[in-house]
Formats: structure tokens, sequence, C-alpha cells
């Protein structure tokens, strides 16, 4: 038994953890393009901000393969799978004979097709060999910088390289900052924070060319405006990266299509993490959840699938804990509604600007926005998940103070104990 | 096979005793009980803020019921696998433990705790939780509990 993982995140740890929780012996080979070992895509702007240095960005120790019985195959790329004979094709042709095979690839840099982006110093922000290269330029010189997309990556991207001294302008084609996560009541809340700041937000247009000489000198927005820039960064949000696989019989909606049990279409064949679209509980429907809990929790059941042992995962939704500043949010399931019967709990602290908004339908949490006010928002995500009726406590669940107490004691106890005795 | 620690509620009296002594077995002097000087020295540090307890007494106004929680060691440790960095990790013998060193302050484990059992630490820098005090043999909460209202067990 051979077990394949093409890519080298999060997801991949969970599928050889899992892996190695019930198969100490057989090989696990794991094939990255990027010459790194497991490192975490998330830290990658405070690695460029300064805070960790380059040794706290991997996100397991220096002997994990080792340790693991894995064989790492790093800066090399897989550019096809033959399903027929079970073998990952590298971009030097060589072969990787596999069993049991997961593809977790991620995401890839969306970018829209712009004039200007040939230019040198415009960026992507989703590798460390990206927030390297930035950081490069920022050494040479750089004072200004555009930056496209205000999602969760864009902004950390922004936030970074303000921290850096450079003047920061941040583009977004939407009305609100942090779209995928707040509402626009809670987004203008952040956007006030951040402003303070001195990042500067121009809502509601895009990036129409950048223009320059061999480099970046200025941005021309579709709204009219230039404005000078020594960078760009483009941080408009991921897509899965699955290219590679495109016109193979490998069954791809906007990702690769999984079931319960990260299967694809393909027998032996599994997909975590950014690249594949599961079910989304919440919303119940197929989706691409490109958040780092799902993606663990996917390769973890895959690995547990592919060693043998059956589990399944139908519980993901999408959920984000974020700062920026001193500004600290964490959102889970719909924070956008789409129905009328959806009840919505609300309290704004302006003293503390301390912000929740829970949506609550038949007794049920379906999601929820806490700013500033975040200390055990950890039971509400697990309500959703458990799907808990809350009608009897919900105007208590946004106050900070929230706890067991507010459940029944039978509830709290069987929670806490575990159905252990004290 | 996994400790853990489990509050009685029925026999909890809300002293907040567990806090005191759980901020002393993470401070430098990482003894189980503390000598009366050395609690002033450790509480001095702190003039501006409250020194941040890896234990959480529940109380609520209104309700007589209180009891101290602190992280279950989750076997399936949901906190582990939303960590970005790494520094939330599960050992072999079963504990929970934040390397602090590591931890960016995303709160991501927060957002994951089911108990709500994971604390900002100091400065709210890094994540901060119960590690069942190993290196003192026996957790300092359960130790000086006046009313055996915590308990370790096996499970």
């Amino acid at each position: 038994m051979r077990y394949v993982i093409i890519g080298n995140s999060v997801a991949a740890c969970g599928c050889i953890e899992a892996i190695r929780k019930v198969d100490l012996q057989n090989p696990i080979i794991v094939i990255s393009d990027e010459k790194y070992r497991v490192y975490s895509r998330p830290l990658i702007s405070y690695y460029l901000a300064g805070k960790v240095d380059e040794s706290k960005m991997y996100i397991r120790d220096e002997d994990y393969y080792e340790k693991n019985k894995v064989e790492p195959i790093l800066g090399e790329k897989a550019i096809s799978v033959d399903f027929k004979n079970k073998e990952v094709v590298l971009d030097d042709n060589s072969k990787v004979k596999y069993d049991k095979l997961l593809i977790a690839t991620g995401g890839k840099p969306f970018v829209p097709p712009t004039k200007g982006f040939e230019l040198k110093n415009v960026f992507t922000f989703i590798k460390f060999d990206d927030v390297k290269a930035i950081d490069e330029a920022i050494k040479n010189g750089a004072k200004k910088a555009v930056v496209i997309g205000a999602g969760l990556s864009g902004l950390k991207a922004a936030e970074a390289l303000i921290k850096r001294g450079l003047e920061v302008t941040v583009v977004e084609l939407a009305n609100r900052i942090l779209g995928s996560i707040l509402d626009l009541e809670a987004s203008k809340i952040v956007q006030d924070e951040i402003e303070k700041h001195g990042i500067v937000f121009k809502l509601e247009t895009s990036v129409d060319e950048i223009i320059g000489d061999g480099k970046v000198e200025k941005v021309r927005l579709k709204n009219g405006e230039v404005l000078d820039s020594d960078i760009v960064v483009f941080a408009i949000g991921v897509v899965p990266n699955i290219d590679f696989l495109k016109g193979t019989e490998l069954k791809i909606n906007r990702g690769i299509v999984v079931d319960e049990h990260m299967r694809t279409n393909i027998e032996d064949v599994y997909a975590a993490g950014d690249c594949a679209e599961g079910y989304d509980f919440v919303f119940e429907q197929q989706r691409v959840i490109p958040i780092w809990p799902n993606a663990y929790n996917q390769g973890e059941t895959a690995g547990y699938n592919m060693a043998g042992v059956e589990k399944t995962f139908d519980r993901g939704f999408p959920m984000n804990s974020i700062g920026f500043f001193d500004v600290h949010m964490i959102t889970a399931g719909i924070v956008v509604p789409n129905s009328d019967d959806i009840e919505v709990l609300v309290k704004h602290d302006k003293e503390k600007n301390a912000y929740r908004k829970i949506y609550v339908k038949n007794g049920r949490v379906l999601g929820f926005m806490f700013i500033n006010s975040i200390d055990r928002a950890g039971m509400i995500t697990n309500m959703i998940k458990e799907g808990l009726n809350v009608e009897s406590i919900k105007h208590r669940l946004l106050d900070d103070d929230f706890g067991y107490l507010d459940l029944p004691k039978e509830l709290r106890q069987e929670k806490i104990l575990g159905g252990a005795k004290a | 096979m996994a400790k853990k620690i489990f509050p009685k509620e029925e026999v909890c009296v809300g002293c907040h005793l567990c806090e005191v002594y759980c901020v002393y077995a993470h401070s430098k002097y990482k003894k189980p009980t503390p000598k009366a000087h050395e609690l002033i020295k450790l509480y001095n540090k702190y003039k501006d803020s409250k020194p941040t307890p890896r234990i959480l007494v529940e109380e609520k106004s209104g309700e007589w019921t209180t009891f101290a929680l602190q992280c279950r060691h989750c076997d399936d440790a949901p906190c582990t696998k939303a960590c970005i960095t790494g520094a939330m990790k599960k050992l072999e013998d079963g504990r929970v433990i934040c390397d602090e060193e590591k931890c960016v302050g995303c709160w991501s484990c927060i957002m994951a705790c089911p108990h709500g059992a994971v604390r900002r630490g100091e400065n709210k820098k890094a994540a901060s939780k119960c590690d069942l005090c190993l290196e003192l043999g026996e957790p300092a909460c359960v130790k000086n509990c006046p009313n055996e209202a915590l308990v370790i067990k096996e499970v």
C-alpha cells in the first residue's frame, strides 16, 4: 500500500496524522511544488509584518516527516494524474505510483485579466515566496502600495504593509470590506477601526490598468482615479488549484466533488481542503469552504478512509477568526441571511466597540458575527454544529459572559463531564 | 489514558482560589503551594491588569451555582485542528498544550473550542490554557481547592 498526497499544507497534515493513527507501516509520499516543509499560509502576512520569523512559519516540528514515515518530494510539481495506471506524473516526467491518492492542492490566486499585470512589483498573496518577494521590494525602496481586494488576505496584506511603513490603498469591488465574513453593518465597524491606522479604502471600484515602464508606477482604477504606486498586491480571492486535472474523468464542479468520506468519483482517489467541494452543513449544499479547520478535518477524514477506517465529515461550514490591529472578530455560518424568517439578535456596545450579531432560525443558530467580544465564541460555533435549540437562552448569547451556566444543568454536565462522573 | 479535571458544582463555593493558585503555578515560582510573600510579589507584577488564570470560574448574577472550568483535553481537540501556527497541539500523554512562543493570537482556538475553555492570556498576545500542571505532579487548582470541588481522574 502506497499513500500519495499531492499538496503539502494543513489538509495533508490531517491526512498524514489520521493514517498514522491506524497504519504505522505503509509509506506516505507527499508531493509539493513548493520547496518548503509544511508551513502556514495564513502566517505569511505575519512574516511580512515582521511578527514571525522563518522558523515559526512551520506548523509541525522539523522531524515531522521522519517521525511519520513520510517521503516528501518537495519543489516538484505534479502535472497530471494517470488514474488508470494509478500514477502521478511530475514535471520532470517521472512517475509516482499510488494505491490511495489524496488531492490536496489548495487554492490559487484569482487574478482577472489586467493590463500591466506582467510588470515588476506586481504580486499575489498566497505563498511564502510571494511575501519574500514583497519583502525584497520593500527593502529596495517601495513606499506606496495598492492592494486589490478587501477580503481576509487583502486586509492582512494591507495591515502588514502599513506596519512596514508603506502608504496603503485598498481597492474593493464590493460596497464593503470583508464581504465573505461580515454584513454591511459589521463591516462598517471594522472599516472605521482599520482606517484609523491609515489604510485608505476605495470601494465599489476595481483596477483598470497597472501603468509603468518595466515596473509599477501607477494604478488606474475603473472610476478614473490614478494612484501612485510602487507595488501592487492582488488578493481578490482563491479558486481551487485543479487546472492540471481538468478534462480528466475526475468530477469537478467548482472544486473536486467529494462525498462525506472525501471520496471523489474515481476509486481510491480522495480530495480535501481548498481544492475540494464538499457538503456545507449550514448552507445545505455542496460548496468549496476555503478555511483552515475545514481543510484539516477533510484531510483527516480522507486519511482515515484511505487507511481503511470508515469516517465521515458532514459538519463543515465556514468559520473565521481574524484580527486587524486591535480589532478581533470571529464569525461563522451565514452572515448575510437571504430569507425573512430569520431572527436577528444584535448588541452593540459602542463604548467598548464590542458587537455581537446572531442569526436564529427555528430556534437554531445559523450564523454569528462577534467583533471585539470573542471570548468563548467556540460555544456558539459548536451550537451551530450540533443544531442545539437555543430558544430559551437566545438573548443571553449576546452577552460576553455567556457560559455553561446558561444551559440546563443536565446538558451542561454532560458537555463538561463527557459522560464521566465528577 | 488521559487525565482530566472535573468540577463539582454542588460543592464549589466560587472562592476563585483555584485561579490564584493557577496563576502562581504558571509563574516563575512554579510550585504547587505558594508562600504568602511570593504571592504578593507575583500579584504586584500585575498593577494594571489582573493576571489570566488558565481556569475559568463560571458564575452568573442571581444564581448561586458556580464551578471552575478548564480545558477538557478533548480526544478530538478541535483547537489543534484550527490552529494556524501549530502552537496548539495534542501530546502523546493526552494533554493539549499551547506553545505560547509560537502562538500569534489569532484566536482560532477560541473559535473552535466547544467548551469556551481557551483564554486570551496576558496582554492578549497568546492563548492561555490548562496544561494539567504536569511539572508539579498534581494540578495546583485541584491540590488547593478548599472544598475539593475539583478532582483529577483518568478517563
